[in-house]
């Protein structure tokens, strides 16, 4: 029966550069189509390309493309791995010119690469139209100047450029399951209302979008749930049979871990109602689905149900979200807590003085620093040690620079108005994007396909 | 007989955001352990737990399969990336938290074998 390979060489825009290698030491080996897809896209980085695309329209693709291509373009076209990845970001255009570029370097002068549009709203629709339509996630949007619109396209727009016989697909904005599923409805050419199969498709997308979270990765607990190596962790590879049936795996020789366990987490990532995972392509019911060991490293999963997507599909917009400052001070040794909370107070006085609006959060690291609430309601309710080290740290979000550096700053002033030996400040003003989602009928999203030869 | 333990003796979980909500999977070690948390871990219990930091509801998916219990908490993120000043954004420590502070009645049979848990019982008697 034929099978597909699949492996994830980067699950998100920060993942590793080398974590591909051994994944394409394998798929090289594995007897049937093999493919290789690297999710690099989250909410933000769209938003942050688009803008950087306005600044110079040479740019606006993956920032990591060469560092994630580079390494591999020549063994996967040698090998005949085919690459379905994200990294066209805001301009598939300039990536697909950047990506032959590469090539060429690496001495492959036959690669084709298809690019897929059409995931960006704004260039097609008002501002009155993003208004217009319901709101399923974040703040409104009316009234604000919109930096970015992009809808999730589904799996059709990738079938279609591997319909075209090309090495590469680079899209933008689509599902991230979608550039697994993609690859299964053109090889096995499913139906598109094989509803069952498209649900296993997606669950195998699932499981590999977040790379090595299902092999290990962001689930070890020493002494609890052990993971072997994650200094050389190997990211996951899925087989998919015709019958939809899919075996998660990882390269033979790689730290992490393959198990019941690591899959039931991955499989829950993100996912609110498990009955009902809306995505462009299908409704996915994962409540039924089998998890089976059959091998070290390997688990089969059967089972995931699916049903109609639903008649609309999901768009984020993104807005200026105004500036982040944060920054920290450490306090260490003998009475540190009583230095540390000392400091902590004359901060959030300092602020009051300075009339500052803004909600100003301050927190101890060591202390509650990421339970607390923004107002510290919790602080006192477990005995700590005074002794010991622990972090300052002061946060406001405000539409003004000015703020976020005013507050940071008094953090900074605490080395010489604040209490004995604080340390080691570091200080952060970040702008912000603002993203909300909304939905829009399927009809209103056109995707268009194209390949450009060397 | 049944003993006290923390979540974190007898169960695993990850917490993952979308928007302001954040959804934390609670995964037992051993299946016998699931109906321990089908009747302790009540949506009101984790809306107590977690209303301090903002959560206006609990849902509670029941997934007997694998098994195991998906939890979306809503609005419990202080605005999520979009708006939190919490520096972990994404609520990512969230799981930790609750396998931390629920605590359970269970038979020691609950708790895997070779767990650190196995040597400290009776200590949170």
């Amino acid at each position: 029966m034929k099978k597909v390979f699949i492996g994830c060489g980067a699950g998100f825009a920060g993942d590793r550069f080398d974590a591909a290698f051994p994944v394409v030491e394998t798929l090289k080996n594995c007897d049937g189509p093999r493919y290789l897809i690297y999710e690099v896209l989250a909410e933000r980085t769209l938003a942050i390309s688009q803008m950087v695309r306005r600044n110079n329209p040479a740019f606006g693709y993956s920032p990591y493309l060469d560092q994630y291509l580079e390494p591999i373009i020549d063994k996967v076209k040698a090998n005949k791995i085919k690459i379905v990845t994200n990294m066209g970001a805001a301009n598939t255009l300039e990536a697909a010119r950047r990506v032959h570029a590469i090539a060429i370097e690496k001495g492959v002068f036959d690669l084709k690469v298809a690019i897929v549009d059409g995931d960006d709203l704004l260039s097609k629709y008002s501002l009155n139209f993003f208004h217009k339509q319901p709101i399923i996630e974040g703040l409104g949007i009316q009234g604000e100047e919109i930096v970015a619109a992009n809808v999730y396209l589904g799996a059709l727009p990738i079938v279609k450029a591997l319909d075209l016989g090309v090495d590469i697909v680079l899209v933008g904005r689509t599902t991230d399951v979608a550039l697994t599923l993609g690859p299964l409805m053109y090889e096995f050419q499913w139906a598109w209302d094989d509803w069952n199969k498209i649900a296993q498709g997606t669950l195998a997308g699932h499981l590999l979008e977040c790379g090595g979270q299902v092999t290990g990765a962001y689930f070890s607990d020493p002494g609890f749930k052990d993971v072997p190596n994650l200094a050389k962790l190997g990211f996951p590879i899925a087989e998919i049979c015709e019958t939809g049936e899919v075996v998660i795996t990882k390269p033979k020789n790689t730290g992490g871990l393959v198990n019941k366990a690591t899959i039931i987490e991955q499989a829950l990532y993100e996912i609110h109602n498990p009955k009902k995972y809306l995505t462009a392509d299908v409704t996915l019911d994962i409540t039924e689905v089998n998890i089976e060991e059959v091998g070290k490293n390997r688990m089969k999963i059967s089972g995931a149900k699916g049903l109609p997507p639903p008649p609309t599909l999901k768009a984020t917009i993104s807005l200026n979200g105004g500036w982040l400052g944060e920054a920290e001070i450490t306090y260490a040794g003998p009475n540190a807590l009583a230095r540390a909370e000392q400091a902590a107070s004359i901060v959030s006085l300092r602020c009051k003085i300075l009339g500052i609006k803004e909600r100003v959060r301050v927190d101890i690291h060591g202390m509650n620093g990421v339970y607390d609430d923004d107002f510290g309601s919790q602080r006192q309710k477990v005995l700590w040690p005074k002794d010991g080290e622990y972090r300052v740290r002061a946060a406001v979000r405000s539409e003004f620079r000015y703020v976020a550096q005013s507050v940071s700053d008094e953090i900074l002033s605490l080395y010489c108005s604040g209490p004995a030996a604080g340390g080691g400040v570091r200080q952060l003003i970040t702008e912000q994007i603002r993203t909300a989602s909304i939905l829009i009928d399927r009809k209103r999203a056109m995707s268009n396909v194209q390949v450009l030869n060397i | 007989m049944n003993i006290k333990v923390p979540l974190h003796a007898v169960a695993h979980g990850r917490a993952g955001d979308k928007g302001n909500h954040s959804n934390i999977s609670v995964i037992p070690y051993l299946p016998i352990t699931y109906k321990y948390l089908l009747s302790q871990l009540t949506e009101e219990y984790l809306l107590d737990l977690f209303r301090y930091k903002g959560a206006t509801r609990v849902k509670r998916y029941e997934l007997p399969n694998f098994p195991a219990l998906n939890f979306v908490l809503e609005n419990v993120l202080g605005g999520g990336v979009n708006g939190s000043l919490n520096v972990d954004t994404h609520g990512k420590t969230l799981s930790f938290f609750l396998l931390g502070k629920v605590v359970l009645m269970v038979p020691k049979q609950c708790i895997p074998e070779g767990s650190p848990y196995l040597k400290s019982i009776g200590a949170f008697d």
